[in-house]
C-alpha cells in the first residue's frame, strides 16, 4: 500500500512540477495550507495515503499586501495574520468578520481563507464574504497564472474549478474606496464554534446618500455560495431605505435553495437569509457613512 | 516510506526527531518525544486540549503535521513553568480550583498564556471568546475564567 509523503516546495515551479509528476505517475497528491480541513480529513478511516504538498514555503502564498494598487491575500496567510493587519481591517471589515468566525483562536492561527474557499463547503464562511468583496482567484498553472472571479470558483459541494495540476496562489481585490464597505453575518445556534445555518456577505458603495454599487452573496442556503444580482439591483439607486432592503432580502430568499436538516428547515433558512441580508446591508451602510 | 527527519526547537531546546508524514505534531510530541503533557481530546481541532504555541502562535497540535514543525519554535505545557517554579497561570489554576480531572488544563494554560501575552488585562468576554476553542467537561468554566483573571492581575501587579 502507498504511504503518505510530504513535500514543501519553495517555488511555484517546484509545486507545479510535483503536481505534474504525480499526475504522470498516477499518484495522489493533496495541497496543504493551514491543514484545518486536511488534518481532519486524514483522520477519516477511508482516507487514502497520498503526498501532501505544503504550499506555505512560497513567497507568493505568504503575500499580505494592502495598498492603493490593491489587496492581495496569499494562500498561506492565516486568519490570525489577516486580523492583525490594521489596514486590511479598515479596508475589508466584512471579510475579516468572516475569517474571525472560522473556528477558535487555535484554528485561526493556522486556517486560511483560501483553504476555506478551496475546500468549497456550502457553509464555508469566507466564501460569501469573498464574493461580496469581488475577490479574484489568482491561480498558478503550467502556462502561467490565470484569474477567475470567486463566484465562479466553487462549482459544487466540495468542488472547485481548479484543473489537475493547478493550485491557488491567493485572492486579490481592488482597493475599496472609502465609501465602499462590506459586512458578513452568519446565523448559528451558538455564538461561537458552530457551522453556518445561513451566511450573508454584502458590500455597498454610498455617495450623497444613494447606493451607487452593491454586491450581495448568500452561503449555506444552496450547494455553493451564490452572488445575488437581483439583490444588488434592488439596492443600487436607492437610499438603502427599508423598502430597498426588503426587496434585497426577498431576492436572496428567492435565489436560495436550502435543505432541511437538524440545524434548520427550508422555510426557516429562507426566512433567516432575508433577515440577515437586511441586517448585513444596514451594517455595511453604516460603515460606508462613517468614512 | 522512509521516516522524515525534522529539526525544531521545543521548549527552548534544539530537538531532532523522526516521524511519518501522516503523524500530527500532537502524535510526535506524545509518542516520539514523550511530552505527554499535551493532551488529545478529539484529534479534530474541536477541544483545544492539544494547544501549543508554534513561533508564538496558539494552535492545535492535532491540526498540524509533525514535519511542519521543521525550523519552528514549539512551546508546550512542559515549557511553561520557569526556573523559579510554576507560572502565575499554573498557580492561579491551582488556587482557584480551576481543574477537576485535568485533561483540559494544559490546553487552557497554554491558550491563556497566549491570551495574556496579547491582552495583558482582558475583560471577561475577551477571555471567554479567546478560550472558546478549549472545552472542559468538569469545571463549568467559571473557575477557569476567574483563574485567568487572577493570573492577569498578579502578572501586571506582582506582589
Ligand atoms: C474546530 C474547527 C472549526 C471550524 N469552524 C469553521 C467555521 O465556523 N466556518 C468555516 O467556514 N469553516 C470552519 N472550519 C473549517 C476551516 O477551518 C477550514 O475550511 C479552513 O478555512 C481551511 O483552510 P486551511 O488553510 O486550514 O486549509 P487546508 O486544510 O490546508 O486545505 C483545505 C482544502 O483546500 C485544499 N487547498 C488548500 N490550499 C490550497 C491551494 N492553495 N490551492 C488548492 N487547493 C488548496 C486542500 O487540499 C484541502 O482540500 C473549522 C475547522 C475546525 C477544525
Ligand atoms: S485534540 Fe486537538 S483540538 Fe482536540
Ligand atoms: S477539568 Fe476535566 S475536562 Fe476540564
Amino acid at each position: 500500500m502507498e504511504s503518505y509523503g510530504y513535500v514543501a516546495p519553495g517555488s511555484i515551479d517546484e509545486v507545479l512540477a510535483v503536481l505534474n509528476a504525480s499526475i504522470g505517475a498516477g499518484q495522489m497528491t493533496q495541497l496543504l495550507a493551514g491543514g484545518s480541513d486536511v488534518l481532519v480529513q486524514m483522520r477519516m478511516p477511508n482516507h487514502q495515503p497520498r503526498t501532501i504538498v505544503d504550499i506555505k514555503k512560497l513567497a507568493e502564498t505568504n503575500r499580505l499586501e494592502v495598498s492603493a494598487e490593491g489587496i492581495y491575500i496569499g494562500a498561506a496567510v492565516s486568519s490570525a495574520l489577516m486580523n492583525e493587519h490594521q489596514d486590511l481591517q479598515k479596508a475589508m471589515p466584512g471579510l475579516l468578520e468572516a475569517a474571525d468566525l472560522i473556528g477558535s483562536t487555535q484554528v485561526q492561527g493556522r486556517a486560511t481563507i483560501c483553504g476555506n474557499l478551496c475546500n468549497a463547503s456550502p457553509a464555508g464562511d469566507s466564501i460569501p464574504a469573498l464574493i461580496a468583496a469581488a475577490g479574484i482567484c489568482d491561480i498558478a498553472t503550467a502556462n502561467g497564472n490565470r484569474e477567475m472571479a470567486v463566484e465562479d470558483f466553487v462549482i459544487g459541494v466540495g468542488k472547485n474549478a481548479l484543473q489537475q495540476g493547478e493550485f491557488l496562489l491567493g485572492v486579490k481585490f481592488a482597493m475599496p474606496k472609502a465609501n465602499t464597505k462590506d459586512a458578513y453575518l452568519r446565523f448559528t445556534p451558538r455564538t461561537e464554534m458552530d457551522i453556518a445555518v445561513v451566511g450573508v456577505g454584502v458590500r455597498v458603495s454610498v455617495a450623497n446618500g444613494i447606493c451607487t454599487d452593491a454586491r450581495v452573496s448568500i452561503g449555506a442556503v444552496a450547494p455553493t455560495a451564490l452572488l445575488v444580482p437581483e439583490a444588488a439591483d434592488a439596492l443600487i439607486g436607492s437610499a438603502l431605505d427599508d423598502a430597498a432592503l426588503a426587496a434585497a432580502g426577498e431576492a436572496c430568499k428567492n435565489l436560495s435553495s436550502p435543505i432541511s436538516d437538524k440545524r434548520g428547515t427550508v422555510e426557516y433558512r429562507q426566512k433567516v437569509v432575508a433577515v440577515l441580508c437586511k441586517r448585513a446591508i444596514a451594517i455595511a451602510h453604516k460603515r460606508a457613512l462613517e468614512n | 516510506m522512509a521516516r522524515l527527519h525534522v529539526e525544531s526547537t521545543i521548549n527552548g531546546e534544539a530537538q531532532e526527531f523522526l516521524c511519518d508524514a501522516s503523524q500530527s505534531l500532537l502524535d510526535v510530541l506524545r509518542d516520539e518525544l514523550g511530552l505527554t503533557g499535551t493532551k488529545e481530546g478529539c484529534g479534530t481541532g474541536d477541544c483545544g486540549a492539544c494547544s501549543v504555541l508554534v513561533d508564538g502562535r496558539l494552535v492545535c497540535s492535532c491540526l498540524m503535521l509533525g514535519v511542519e514543525a521543521s525550523g519552528a519554535e514549539i512551546e508546550t505545557i512542559e515549557g511553561i513553568a520557569g526556573e523559579e517554579g510554576l507560572h502565575p497561570l499554573q498557580n492561579a489554576f491551582l488556587e482557584n480550583a480551576a481543574l477537576q480531572c485535568g485533561i483540559c488544563t494544559p490546553g487552557f494554560i497554554v491558550a491563556s498564556k497566549a491570551l495574556l501575552e496579547k491582552h495583558p488585562n482582558p475583560d471577561e468576554s475577551t477571555i471567554r471568546y479567546w478560550l472558546a476553542g478549549n472545552l472542559c467537561r468538569c469545571t463549568g468554566y467559571d473557575k477557569i475564567i476567574r483563574a485567568v483573571q487572577d493570573a492577569a492581575a498578579k502578572m501586571s501587579h506582582p506582589a
